[in-house]
Protein backbone atom coordinates (compact mmCIF):
# COMPACT_ATOMS: atom_id res chain seq x y z
CA UNK A 1 0.00 0.00 0.00
CA UNK A 2 2.65 2.61 1.10
CA UNK A 3 4.60 1.75 -2.13
CA UNK A 4 1.84 2.67 -4.26
CA UNK A 5 1.30 5.50 -2.75
CA UNK A 6 4.71 6.36 -3.08
CA UNK A 7 5.21 5.72 -6.64
CA UNK A 8 2.35 7.94 -8.06
CA UNK A 9 3.79 11.55 -6.60
CA UNK A 10 7.13 9.94 -7.90
CA UNK A 11 6.18 9.51 -11.76
CA UNK A 12 4.45 13.00 -11.25
CA UNK A 13 7.50 14.58 -10.38
CA UNK A 14 9.11 12.10 -13.09
CA UNK A 15 6.95 13.77 -15.10
CA UNK A 16 7.74 17.35 -14.21
CA UNK A 17 11.49 16.82 -14.48
CA UNK A 18 11.61 14.87 -18.08
CA UNK A 19 8.42 15.33 -19.73
CA UNK A 20 5.50 13.52 -20.55
CA UNK A 21 7.50 10.77 -22.62
CA UNK A 22 10.41 10.11 -20.64
CA UNK A 23 11.07 7.29 -23.12
CA UNK A 24 11.58 10.33 -26.02
CA UNK A 25 15.16 10.73 -24.61
CA UNK A 26 16.20 6.91 -25.12
CA UNK A 27 15.10 7.27 -28.87
CA UNK A 28 17.09 10.68 -29.47
CA UNK A 29 19.95 9.31 -27.35
CA UNK A 30 22.06 7.39 -30.08
CA UNK A 31 21.06 10.53 -32.20
CA UNK A 32 22.17 12.50 -29.93
CA UNK A 33 25.67 10.27 -29.51
CA UNK A 34 26.24 10.76 -32.48
CA UNK A 35 26.40 14.80 -33.32
CA UNK A 36 29.18 14.53 -30.15
CA UNK A 37 31.33 11.86 -31.14
CA UNK A 38 30.99 13.14 -34.60
CA UNK A 39 30.47 16.92 -34.39
CA UNK A 40 30.84 18.63 -30.81
CA UNK A 41 33.82 16.79 -29.77
CA UNK A 42 35.84 17.52 -32.89
CA UNK A 43 34.89 20.38 -33.12
CA UNK A 44 36.46 20.72 -29.16
CA UNK A 45 39.58 18.90 -30.47
CA UNK A 46 40.22 21.14 -33.45
CA UNK A 47 40.34 24.02 -31.18
CA UNK A 48 42.35 22.31 -28.73
CA UNK A 49 44.97 20.74 -31.29
CA UNK A 50 45.23 24.33 -32.60
CA UNK A 51 47.63 25.69 -29.49
CA UNK A 52 49.67 22.90 -29.78
CA UNK A 53 52.57 21.82 -31.57
CA UNK A 54 50.13 18.65 -32.37
CA UNK A 55 51.92 16.44 -35.24
CA UNK A 56 51.57 12.65 -36.32
CA UNK A 57 54.30 10.30 -34.97
CA UNK A 58 54.61 6.78 -35.56
CA UNK A 59 51.99 4.72 -33.72
CA UNK A 60 52.36 3.96 -30.04
CA UNK A 61 55.25 6.23 -29.69
CA UNK A 62 54.71 8.75 -26.97
CA UNK A 63 55.96 11.98 -28.55
CA UNK A 64 55.45 15.42 -26.70
CA UNK A 65 53.01 17.82 -28.05
CA UNK A 66 53.93 21.13 -26.08
CA UNK A 67 51.35 24.05 -25.60
CA UNK A 68 51.95 27.02 -28.06
CA UNK A 69 49.72 28.85 -27.23
CA UNK A 70 48.57 31.18 -30.85
CA UNK A 71 51.97 30.13 -32.97
CA UNK A 72 49.51 28.23 -35.02
CA UNK A 73 47.87 31.40 -35.81
CA UNK A 74 50.27 33.14 -36.29
CA UNK A 75 52.28 31.35 -38.81
CA UNK A 76 49.02 30.71 -40.55
CA UNK A 77 49.12 34.81 -41.52
CA UNK A 78 52.74 34.39 -42.10
CA UNK A 79 52.39 31.61 -44.66
CA UNK A 80 52.51 32.51 -48.47
CA UNK A 81 50.56 29.46 -49.87
CA UNK A 82 47.76 30.16 -47.30
CA UNK A 83 47.48 33.51 -47.77
CA UNK A 84 47.34 32.91 -51.58
CA UNK A 85 44.49 30.27 -51.17
CA UNK A 86 42.45 32.56 -49.49
CA UNK A 87 43.16 34.75 -52.37
CA UNK A 88 42.16 32.01 -54.42
CA UNK A 89 38.53 31.90 -52.68
CA UNK A 90 37.88 35.24 -53.24
CA UNK A 91 38.63 35.07 -56.86
CA UNK A 92 36.51 32.06 -56.80
CA UNK A 93 33.87 34.19 -54.73
CA UNK A 94 34.03 37.09 -57.25
CA UNK A 95 33.05 34.78 -60.58
CA UNK A 96 30.78 32.10 -59.11
CA UNK A 97 28.82 34.24 -56.52
CA UNK A 98 27.09 36.85 -59.51
CA UNK A 99 26.88 34.13 -62.16
CA UNK A 100 25.26 31.44 -59.64
CA UNK A 101 22.64 33.93 -58.85
CA UNK A 102 22.15 35.78 -62.48
CA UNK A 103 21.70 32.50 -64.24
CA UNK A 104 19.86 30.99 -61.67
CA UNK A 105 17.18 33.22 -61.45
CA UNK A 106 16.87 34.05 -64.88
CA UNK A 107 16.24 30.16 -65.47
CA UNK A 108 14.15 29.24 -62.52
CA UNK A 109 11.94 32.84 -63.49
CA UNK A 110 11.96 31.12 -67.43
CA UNK A 111 11.33 27.36 -65.83
CA UNK A 112 8.32 29.01 -63.59
CA UNK A 113 6.38 29.81 -67.21
CA UNK A 114 4.36 27.25 -68.34
CA UNK A 115 6.84 25.85 -70.65
CA UNK A 116 6.58 22.42 -72.88
CA UNK A 117 9.23 20.03 -71.78
CA UNK A 118 9.49 21.61 -68.22
CA UNK A 119 9.95 18.81 -66.71
CA UNK A 120 12.99 17.51 -69.04
CA UNK A 121 15.13 20.89 -68.57
CA UNK A 122 14.65 20.41 -65.11
CA UNK A 123 16.09 17.21 -65.06
CA UNK A 124 19.00 18.46 -67.57
CA UNK A 125 20.02 21.43 -64.83
CA UNK A 126 19.94 19.63 -62.22
CA UNK A 127 22.23 15.73 -63.06
CA UNK A 128 25.10 17.52 -63.29
CA UNK A 129 24.61 18.40 -59.30
CA UNK A 130 23.80 14.95 -58.03
CA UNK A 131 26.39 13.32 -60.28
CA UNK A 132 30.28 12.85 -58.89
CA UNK A 133 32.88 15.36 -58.87
CA UNK A 134 35.17 12.76 -59.68
CA UNK A 135 33.24 11.23 -62.73
CA UNK A 136 32.53 14.77 -64.24
CA UNK A 137 36.35 16.24 -63.50
CA UNK A 138 37.29 13.26 -66.10
CA UNK A 139 35.61 14.82 -68.65
CA UNK A 140 36.41 18.14 -67.81
CA UNK A 141 40.28 17.50 -68.09
CA UNK A 142 39.28 15.74 -71.71
CA UNK A 143 37.51 19.02 -72.73
CA UNK A 144 40.14 21.47 -71.65
CA UNK A 145 43.38 19.95 -72.01
CA UNK A 146 46.09 20.66 -74.57
CA UNK A 147 44.70 18.82 -77.95
CA UNK A 148 41.11 18.85 -75.97
CA UNK A 149 37.98 19.30 -78.11
CA UNK A 150 37.83 23.00 -76.46
CA UNK A 151 41.19 23.70 -77.88
CA UNK A 152 40.17 21.96 -81.13
CA UNK A 153 36.87 24.09 -81.07
CA UNK A 154 39.40 27.72 -80.42
CA UNK A 155 42.22 27.08 -82.95
CA UNK A 156 44.79 29.97 -82.69
CA UNK A 157 43.17 31.41 -79.73
CA UNK A 158 43.11 28.71 -77.01
CA UNK A 159 45.18 29.98 -74.29
CA UNK A 160 48.83 28.52 -73.97
CA UNK A 161 49.26 26.94 -71.29
CA UNK A 162 45.86 25.34 -71.45
CA UNK A 163 43.51 26.18 -69.88
CA UNK A 164 43.55 23.82 -66.67
CA UNK A 165 47.59 24.38 -66.15
CA UNK A 166 47.10 28.13 -67.25
CA UNK A 167 47.97 29.98 -64.39
CA UNK A 168 45.95 32.89 -64.86
CA UNK A 169 42.56 30.36 -66.08
CA UNK A 170 43.01 27.60 -63.94
CA UNK A 171 41.18 29.16 -60.53
CA UNK A 172 38.55 30.82 -63.12
CA UNK A 173 38.00 26.89 -64.46
CA UNK A 174 37.13 25.74 -60.77
CA UNK A 175 34.72 28.76 -60.49
CA UNK A 176 33.06 27.70 -64.01
CA UNK A 177 33.42 24.28 -63.15
CA UNK A 178 31.43 24.66 -59.66
CA UNK A 179 28.93 27.29 -61.06
CA UNK A 180 28.12 24.34 -63.87
CA UNK A 181 27.67 21.63 -61.26
CA UNK A 182 25.97 23.33 -58.59
CA UNK A 183 23.37 25.76 -60.73
CA UNK A 184 20.31 23.15 -60.92
CA UNK A 185 20.44 23.07 -56.99
CA UNK A 186 20.20 26.64 -57.00
CA UNK A 187 17.48 27.11 -59.60
CA UNK A 188 15.38 24.59 -57.81
CA UNK A 189 16.21 27.29 -54.77
CA UNK A 190 15.10 29.99 -56.74
CA UNK A 191 11.61 27.80 -57.73
CA UNK A 192 10.52 27.59 -54.55
CA UNK A 193 11.31 31.80 -53.88
CA UNK A 194 9.11 32.35 -56.98
CA UNK A 195 6.27 30.13 -55.45
CA UNK A 196 6.18 32.57 -52.79
CA UNK A 197 5.50 35.86 -54.41
CA UNK A 198 1.94 36.82 -54.69
CA UNK A 199 1.15 37.32 -58.15
CA UNK A 200 -1.59 40.24 -57.61
CA UNK A 201 2.23 41.91 -57.11
CA UNK A 202 2.46 41.14 -60.95
CA UNK A 203 -1.05 41.78 -62.10
CA UNK A 204 -0.49 45.44 -59.87
CA UNK A 205 2.89 45.50 -61.57
CA UNK A 206 1.39 45.21 -65.13
CA UNK A 207 -2.05 47.42 -64.32
CA UNK A 208 1.06 50.13 -63.59
CA UNK A 209 2.11 49.71 -67.37
CA UNK A 210 5.07 47.65 -66.47
CA UNK A 211 6.63 45.40 -68.68
CA UNK A 212 8.30 41.57 -68.12
CA UNK A 213 11.72 43.05 -67.57
CA UNK A 214 10.58 45.84 -65.37
CA UNK A 215 8.09 43.71 -63.23
CA UNK A 216 11.42 41.18 -63.16
CA UNK A 217 13.15 44.16 -61.67
CA UNK A 218 11.10 45.33 -59.30
CA UNK A 219 8.80 42.11 -58.32
CA UNK A 220 11.01 39.14 -58.64
CA UNK A 221 14.53 40.68 -57.60
CA UNK A 222 12.85 41.67 -54.67
CA UNK A 223 10.57 39.10 -53.83
CA UNK A 224 13.19 36.20 -53.86
CA UNK A 225 16.06 37.90 -52.17
CA UNK A 226 15.92 35.18 -48.75
CA UNK A 227 16.83 32.93 -51.69
CA UNK A 228 19.39 35.03 -52.91
CA UNK A 229 20.73 35.43 -49.40
CA UNK A 230 20.88 31.72 -48.54
CA UNK A 231 23.02 31.31 -52.06
CA UNK A 232 25.36 33.55 -51.11
CA UNK A 233 25.87 32.05 -47.88
CA UNK A 234 26.11 28.25 -49.42
CA UNK A 235 28.37 29.90 -51.91
CA UNK A 236 30.56 30.87 -49.57
CA UNK A 237 30.70 27.94 -48.24
CA UNK A 238 31.32 25.87 -51.10
CA UNK A 239 34.19 28.26 -51.95
CA UNK A 240 35.75 28.25 -48.41
CA UNK A 241 35.52 24.07 -48.88
CA UNK A 242 36.67 22.79 -51.97
CA UNK A 243 38.83 20.17 -52.40
CA UNK A 244 38.07 17.66 -54.89
CA UNK A 245 38.47 20.48 -57.67
CA UNK A 246 41.99 21.54 -57.06
CA UNK A 247 43.37 18.18 -56.20
CA UNK A 248 42.22 16.48 -59.80
CA UNK A 249 41.17 19.17 -61.80
CA UNK A 250 43.60 21.25 -61.72
CA UNK A 251 46.40 18.50 -60.59
CA UNK A 252 46.76 19.53 -57.41
CA UNK A 253 46.31 23.46 -56.63
CA UNK A 254 48.70 23.96 -59.87
CA UNK A 255 49.99 25.57 -61.62
CA UNK A 256 52.68 27.67 -59.01
CA UNK A 257 49.48 27.20 -56.62
CA UNK A 258 47.58 29.47 -58.14
CA UNK A 259 44.29 27.44 -57.86
CA UNK A 260 45.40 26.15 -53.94
CA UNK A 261 42.28 25.66 -51.80
CA UNK A 262 42.57 26.43 -48.01
CA UNK A 263 41.38 23.10 -47.68
CA UNK A 264 44.09 21.31 -49.89
CA UNK A 265 46.51 23.35 -48.13
CA UNK A 266 45.28 22.09 -45.13
CA UNK A 267 45.58 18.55 -46.22
CA UNK A 268 49.26 18.54 -47.15
CA UNK A 269 49.98 20.62 -44.11
CA UNK A 270 48.45 18.17 -41.66
CA UNK A 271 48.02 14.83 -43.46
CA UNK A 272 50.89 14.85 -45.77
CA UNK A 273 53.44 16.54 -44.12
CA UNK A 274 51.83 15.54 -40.15
CA UNK A 275 51.50 19.15 -38.45
CA UNK A 276 47.63 18.52 -37.58
CA UNK A 277 47.82 20.91 -34.75
CA UNK A 278 48.58 23.92 -37.53
CA UNK A 279 46.18 22.38 -40.10
CA UNK A 280 43.27 22.37 -37.36
CA UNK A 281 44.52 26.15 -36.55
CA UNK A 282 43.75 26.57 -40.65
CA UNK A 283 40.82 24.91 -40.08
CA UNK A 284 39.49 27.08 -37.45
CA UNK A 285 40.04 30.23 -39.24
CA UNK A 286 38.42 28.99 -42.23
CA UNK A 287 35.01 28.18 -39.88
CA UNK A 288 35.32 31.63 -38.39
CA UNK A 289 35.93 33.16 -41.65
CA UNK A 290 32.95 31.60 -42.87
CA UNK A 291 30.70 32.53 -40.23
CA UNK A 292 31.45 36.25 -39.75
CA UNK A 293 31.03 36.64 -43.96
CA UNK A 294 27.69 34.78 -43.79
CA UNK A 295 26.69 37.03 -41.15
CA UNK A 296 27.65 39.61 -42.79
CA UNK A 297 26.14 38.42 -45.95
CA UNK A 298 22.96 38.42 -44.06
CA UNK A 299 23.30 41.83 -43.09
CA UNK A 300 23.66 43.67 -45.88
CA UNK A 301 21.11 41.49 -48.05
CA UNK A 302 18.27 41.78 -45.66
CA UNK A 303 18.47 45.06 -44.42
CA UNK A 304 15.38 47.25 -44.78
CA UNK B 1 9.95 30.93 -78.70
CA UNK B 2 12.81 32.58 -78.10
CA UNK B 3 13.31 31.64 -74.52
CA UNK B 4 12.46 27.90 -75.21
CA UNK B 5 15.04 27.98 -77.68
CA UNK B 6 17.48 29.31 -75.41
CA UNK B 7 16.65 27.12 -72.52
CA UNK B 8 17.11 23.93 -75.17
CA UNK B 9 20.20 25.37 -75.98
CA UNK B 10 21.15 25.95 -72.13
CA UNK B 11 19.81 22.31 -71.53
CA UNK B 12 22.19 20.74 -74.29
CA UNK B 13 25.38 22.94 -73.30
CA UNK B 14 24.50 21.42 -69.62
CA UNK B 15 24.71 17.83 -70.74
CA UNK B 16 27.10 18.06 -73.40
CA UNK B 17 29.85 16.85 -70.83
CA UNK B 18 27.74 13.88 -69.85
CA UNK B 19 27.08 12.84 -73.34
CA UNK B 20 30.72 13.65 -74.72
CA UNK B 21 31.61 11.39 -71.63
CA UNK B 22 30.01 8.51 -72.92
CA UNK B 23 31.18 9.06 -76.44
CA UNK B 24 34.59 8.95 -75.37
CA UNK B 25 34.50 5.78 -73.58
CA UNK B 26 33.46 4.01 -76.40
CA UNK B 27 36.41 5.12 -78.16
CA UNK B 28 39.18 2.76 -79.63
CA UNK B 29 41.09 5.58 -80.65
CA UNK B 30 40.87 9.23 -78.33
CA UNK B 31 39.48 11.47 -80.87
CA UNK B 32 39.74 15.04 -79.95
CA UNK B 33 39.07 16.73 -82.62
CA UNK B 34 35.09 17.71 -83.63
CA UNK B 35 34.55 14.94 -85.71
CA UNK B 36 34.94 13.31 -82.00
CA UNK B 37 32.23 14.24 -80.96
CA UNK B 38 29.56 11.80 -82.38
CA UNK B 39 29.52 8.50 -82.48
CA UNK B 40 31.74 6.64 -85.12
CA UNK B 41 31.45 3.17 -85.48
CA UNK B 42 34.94 2.45 -86.93
CA UNK B 43 36.07 3.91 -83.55
CA UNK B 44 34.16 2.03 -81.50
CA UNK B 45 35.15 -0.18 -78.68
CA UNK B 46 34.33 -1.32 -75.39
CA UNK B 47 38.12 -1.67 -74.60
CA UNK B 48 38.39 1.25 -72.19
CA UNK B 49 36.09 -0.24 -69.91
CA UNK B 50 37.96 -3.57 -70.08
CA UNK B 51 41.06 -1.80 -69.38
CA UNK B 52 39.91 0.33 -66.17
CA UNK B 53 38.24 -2.91 -64.96
CA UNK B 54 41.50 -4.03 -64.93
CA UNK B 55 43.61 -1.44 -63.34
CA UNK B 56 40.44 -0.97 -60.34
CA UNK B 57 38.78 -3.76 -59.95
CA UNK B 58 35.15 -2.27 -60.83
CA UNK B 59 33.25 -5.10 -58.75
CA UNK B 60 35.32 -5.15 -55.97
CA UNK B 61 35.45 -0.67 -56.10
CA UNK B 62 31.20 -1.12 -56.75
CA UNK B 63 31.44 -3.20 -54.07
CA UNK B 64 33.09 -0.82 -51.42
CA UNK B 65 31.02 2.13 -52.93
CA UNK B 66 27.68 -0.35 -52.32
CA UNK B 67 29.18 -1.31 -48.92
CA UNK B 68 29.74 2.20 -47.74
CA UNK B 69 26.66 3.79 -49.01
CA UNK B 70 24.27 0.69 -47.27
CA UNK B 71 26.09 1.14 -44.52
CA UNK B 72 24.93 4.46 -44.20
CA UNK B 73 21.60 4.88 -45.82
CA UNK B 74 21.00 1.85 -42.56
CA UNK B 75 22.36 3.83 -39.68
CA UNK B 76 20.51 6.60 -41.11
CA UNK B 77 17.25 4.62 -41.46
CA UNK B 78 17.89 3.34 -37.93
CA UNK B 79 18.72 6.25 -36.16
CA UNK B 80 16.98 8.50 -37.72
CA UNK B 81 13.42 7.09 -37.85
CA UNK B 82 13.80 6.70 -33.81
CA UNK B 83 15.22 10.25 -33.57
CA UNK B 84 12.53 12.01 -36.13
CA UNK B 85 9.94 10.04 -34.20
CA UNK B 86 10.54 11.36 -30.72
CA UNK B 87 11.64 15.01 -31.93
CA UNK B 88 8.03 15.15 -33.40
CA UNK B 89 5.82 13.25 -31.50
CA UNK B 90 6.94 12.91 -28.02
CA UNK B 91 7.70 15.54 -24.88
CA UNK B 92 10.39 15.16 -23.42
CA UNK B 93 13.12 17.64 -21.63
CA UNK B 94 16.18 18.16 -24.08
CA UNK B 95 14.13 18.01 -27.00
CA UNK B 96 14.39 21.90 -27.77
CA UNK B 97 18.21 21.82 -27.06
CA UNK B 98 18.62 18.00 -29.76
CA UNK B 99 16.77 19.96 -32.65
CA UNK B 100 18.46 23.31 -32.11
CA UNK B 101 21.77 21.18 -32.36
CA UNK B 102 20.57 19.14 -35.39
CA UNK B 103 19.87 22.70 -37.08
CA UNK B 104 23.74 23.86 -36.80
CA UNK B 105 25.31 20.67 -37.55
CA UNK B 106 23.31 20.85 -41.07
CA UNK B 107 25.58 23.99 -41.77
CA UNK B 108 28.85 23.17 -40.14
CA UNK B 109 31.22 22.19 -43.44
CA UNK B 110 32.69 18.58 -43.19
CA UNK B 111 36.03 19.93 -43.76
CA UNK B 112 36.61 21.73 -40.57
CA UNK B 113 36.22 18.51 -39.33
CA UNK B 114 38.65 16.77 -40.85
CA UNK B 115 41.64 16.66 -39.26
CA UNK B 116 40.16 16.29 -36.13
CA UNK B 117 37.94 13.11 -37.23
CA UNK B 118 41.44 11.81 -39.16
CA UNK B 119 43.06 12.04 -35.56
CA UNK B 120 40.15 10.49 -33.85
CA UNK B 121 39.30 7.69 -36.68
CA UNK B 122 42.65 6.46 -37.30
CA UNK B 123 44.82 7.60 -34.38
CA UNK B 124 42.41 6.53 -31.52
CA UNK B 125 40.33 3.98 -32.86
CA UNK B 126 42.63 2.81 -35.84
CA UNK B 127 39.73 2.39 -37.86
CA UNK B 128 42.17 3.23 -41.47
CA UNK B 129 41.24 0.98 -44.19
CA UNK B 130 38.16 -0.10 -42.62
CA UNK B 131 34.55 -0.12 -43.53
CA UNK B 132 33.60 1.45 -40.21
CA UNK B 133 35.93 4.16 -39.87
CA UNK B 134 34.86 5.25 -43.23
CA UNK B 135 30.94 5.09 -42.75
CA UNK B 136 31.49 6.73 -39.50
CA UNK B 137 31.56 10.06 -40.24
CA UNK B 138 28.70 9.92 -42.15
CA UNK B 139 26.66 7.59 -40.38
CA UNK B 140 23.59 9.62 -40.10
CA UNK B 141 22.31 12.27 -42.39
CA UNK B 142 20.91 15.13 -40.56
CA UNK B 143 18.97 16.07 -43.66
CA UNK B 144 17.40 12.66 -43.38
CA UNK B 145 16.16 12.93 -39.68
CA UNK B 146 14.77 16.51 -40.66
CA UNK B 147 12.75 14.40 -43.16
CA UNK B 148 11.30 12.16 -40.74
CA UNK B 149 11.08 14.89 -38.01
CA UNK B 150 8.87 17.30 -40.64
CA UNK B 151 7.04 14.23 -41.59
CA UNK B 152 5.80 12.54 -37.87
CA UNK B 153 4.97 16.50 -37.25
CA UNK B 154 2.15 16.60 -39.61
CA UNK B 155 0.35 13.20 -38.49
CA UNK B 156 -2.15 13.75 -36.34
CA UNK B 157 -1.23 12.59 -32.29
CA UNK B 158 -4.96 10.75 -32.01
CA UNK B 159 -3.72 8.23 -34.62
CA UNK B 160 -0.89 7.17 -31.88
CA UNK B 161 -2.61 8.13 -28.99
CA UNK B 162 -4.96 4.79 -30.10
CA UNK B 163 -2.27 2.57 -30.07
CA UNK B 164 -1.39 3.75 -26.81
CA UNK B 165 -4.42 2.95 -25.30
CA UNK B 166 -4.22 -0.52 -25.87
CA UNK B 167 -1.34 -0.99 -23.88
CA UNK B 168 1.64 -0.57 -26.36
CA UNK B 169 4.81 0.97 -25.50
CA UNK B 170 6.51 4.23 -27.12
CA UNK B 171 8.64 1.54 -29.03
CA UNK B 172 5.48 -0.86 -30.26
CA UNK B 173 4.31 2.64 -31.55
CA UNK B 174 7.10 3.70 -33.28
CA UNK B 175 7.06 -0.04 -35.15
CA UNK B 176 3.89 -0.81 -35.69
CA UNK B 177 2.18 2.72 -36.57
CA UNK B 178 4.27 5.13 -37.24
CA UNK B 179 7.22 3.75 -39.26
CA UNK B 180 4.70 1.75 -41.95
CA UNK B 181 2.96 4.74 -42.67
CA UNK B 182 6.48 6.56 -42.86
CA UNK B 183 7.04 5.16 -46.34
CA UNK B 184 7.07 8.33 -48.31
CA UNK B 185 9.24 9.90 -46.29
CA UNK B 186 11.73 6.61 -46.00
CA UNK B 187 11.82 6.59 -49.38
CA UNK B 188 12.51 10.30 -49.66
CA UNK B 189 15.12 9.97 -47.47
CA UNK B 190 16.97 7.05 -48.60
CA UNK B 191 16.83 9.18 -52.23
CA UNK B 192 18.58 12.06 -50.82
CA UNK B 193 21.28 10.32 -48.92
CA UNK B 194 22.57 7.75 -51.38
CA UNK B 195 24.49 10.48 -53.48
CA UNK B 196 26.28 11.84 -50.37
CA UNK B 197 28.65 8.79 -49.48
CA UNK B 198 27.82 7.20 -53.19
CA UNK B 199 29.62 10.16 -54.55
CA UNK B 200 31.74 11.25 -51.59
CA UNK B 201 35.85 11.55 -52.22
CA UNK B 202 37.43 13.46 -49.72
CA UNK B 203 36.95 11.46 -46.36
CA UNK B 204 37.10 7.74 -48.02
CA UNK B 205 40.61 9.11 -49.56
CA UNK B 206 41.60 10.21 -46.55
CA UNK B 207 41.78 7.13 -44.73
CA UNK B 208 41.73 4.12 -47.25
CA UNK B 209 45.38 3.53 -48.68
CA UNK B 210 44.22 -0.09 -49.42
CA UNK B 211 42.93 -0.13 -53.38
CA UNK B 212 40.83 -3.26 -52.06
CA UNK B 213 38.79 -1.23 -49.70
CA UNK B 214 38.27 2.03 -52.00
CA UNK B 215 35.20 3.02 -53.10
CA UNK B 216 34.89 3.76 -56.96
CA UNK B 217 35.33 7.22 -56.71
CA UNK B 218 38.24 7.20 -54.37
CA UNK B 219 39.68 4.33 -56.89
CA UNK B 220 39.16 6.39 -59.82
CA UNK B 221 40.47 10.02 -58.62
CA UNK B 222 43.60 8.20 -57.54
CA UNK B 223 43.67 6.80 -61.07
CA UNK B 224 43.43 10.33 -62.58
CA UNK B 225 46.13 11.61 -60.63
CA UNK B 226 48.89 8.77 -60.55
CA UNK B 227 48.37 6.03 -62.91
CA UNK B 228 46.40 7.74 -66.48
CA UNK B 229 50.07 9.05 -67.69
CA UNK B 230 50.89 5.84 -67.92
CA UNK B 231 47.64 4.28 -69.73
CA UNK B 232 47.25 3.36 -73.64
CA UNK B 233 44.61 5.60 -73.84
CA UNK B 234 44.15 7.66 -70.57
CA UNK B 235 40.72 9.57 -71.23
CA UNK B 236 39.24 6.70 -72.51
CA UNK B 237 39.81 4.47 -69.56
CA UNK B 238 38.97 7.53 -67.12
CA UNK B 239 35.87 7.81 -68.89
CA UNK B 240 34.99 4.51 -69.07
CA UNK B 241 35.02 4.68 -65.15
CA UNK B 242 33.33 8.37 -64.71
CA UNK B 243 30.60 6.36 -66.78
CA UNK B 244 30.40 3.60 -64.40
CA UNK B 245 30.86 6.05 -61.46
CA UNK B 246 27.80 8.19 -63.09
CA UNK B 247 24.98 5.91 -63.99
CA UNK B 248 23.86 4.92 -60.20
CA UNK B 249 23.15 8.29 -59.10
CA UNK B 250 21.84 9.84 -62.46
CA UNK B 251 19.31 7.00 -62.86
CA UNK B 252 18.20 6.96 -59.55
CA UNK B 253 17.92 10.79 -59.78
CA UNK B 254 15.84 10.65 -63.29
CA UNK B 255 13.75 7.63 -61.99
CA UNK B 256 13.10 9.53 -58.41
CA UNK B 257 13.07 13.48 -58.73
CA UNK B 258 10.20 14.45 -58.11
CA UNK B 259 10.62 13.17 -54.49
CA UNK B 260 14.11 14.22 -54.67
CA UNK B 261 13.65 17.77 -55.80
CA UNK B 262 11.19 18.58 -53.18
CA UNK B 263 13.06 16.93 -50.72
CA UNK B 264 16.23 19.02 -51.34
CA UNK B 265 14.20 22.13 -51.19
CA UNK B 266 12.11 21.12 -47.92
CA UNK B 267 15.46 20.63 -45.88
CA UNK B 268 17.19 23.87 -47.34
CA UNK B 269 14.52 26.30 -47.74
CA UNK B 270 12.94 25.42 -43.74
CA UNK B 271 15.96 24.66 -42.77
Amino acid sequence: MATIAATAPRARRIRRALGRHPVGLLFVLPYAAFLVLVYAYPLGLAVYMSFYDYFFAAPGAVVERPFVGFDNYTTAFGDAIFLESLGNVVTFLVINVPLTVALSLVLATALNAKLPLRGFFRTAYYIPYVTASVAVIGVWLWLFSDTGLVNSALGPVAPAPPWLVNEFWAMPMIAFFATWKQLGFYVVLYLAALQNIPSDLYDAASVDGAGALKSFRHVTVPGVRPATTLVVILSTIVGANFFTEPYLLTGGGGPNNSSVSPVLHMYRRGIEQGDAGYAAAIGVLLAIGVIVISMVNRFILERD
Amino acid sequence: MALLAALAAGGLLFLFPFYYTIVGSLQLEPNADISGAFPSPGNFSLENYAAINEALNLGRTLLNSGIFTAGVIIATLALGLLAGYALAQLDFRGRGVIFNAMLLVLIVPFQLLMIPLYVMIVRYYGLADNYLGMILPFAVNPTAVFIFRQFFKQIPVDLFDAARIDGASEFQVLRRVAIPIATPAIITAIIVTFIGPWNEFLWPFLITKEQSLQPLAVALANYISNVAARAANPFGAILAGATVLAVPAVVLFVATQRWFVQAQLGSSVKG
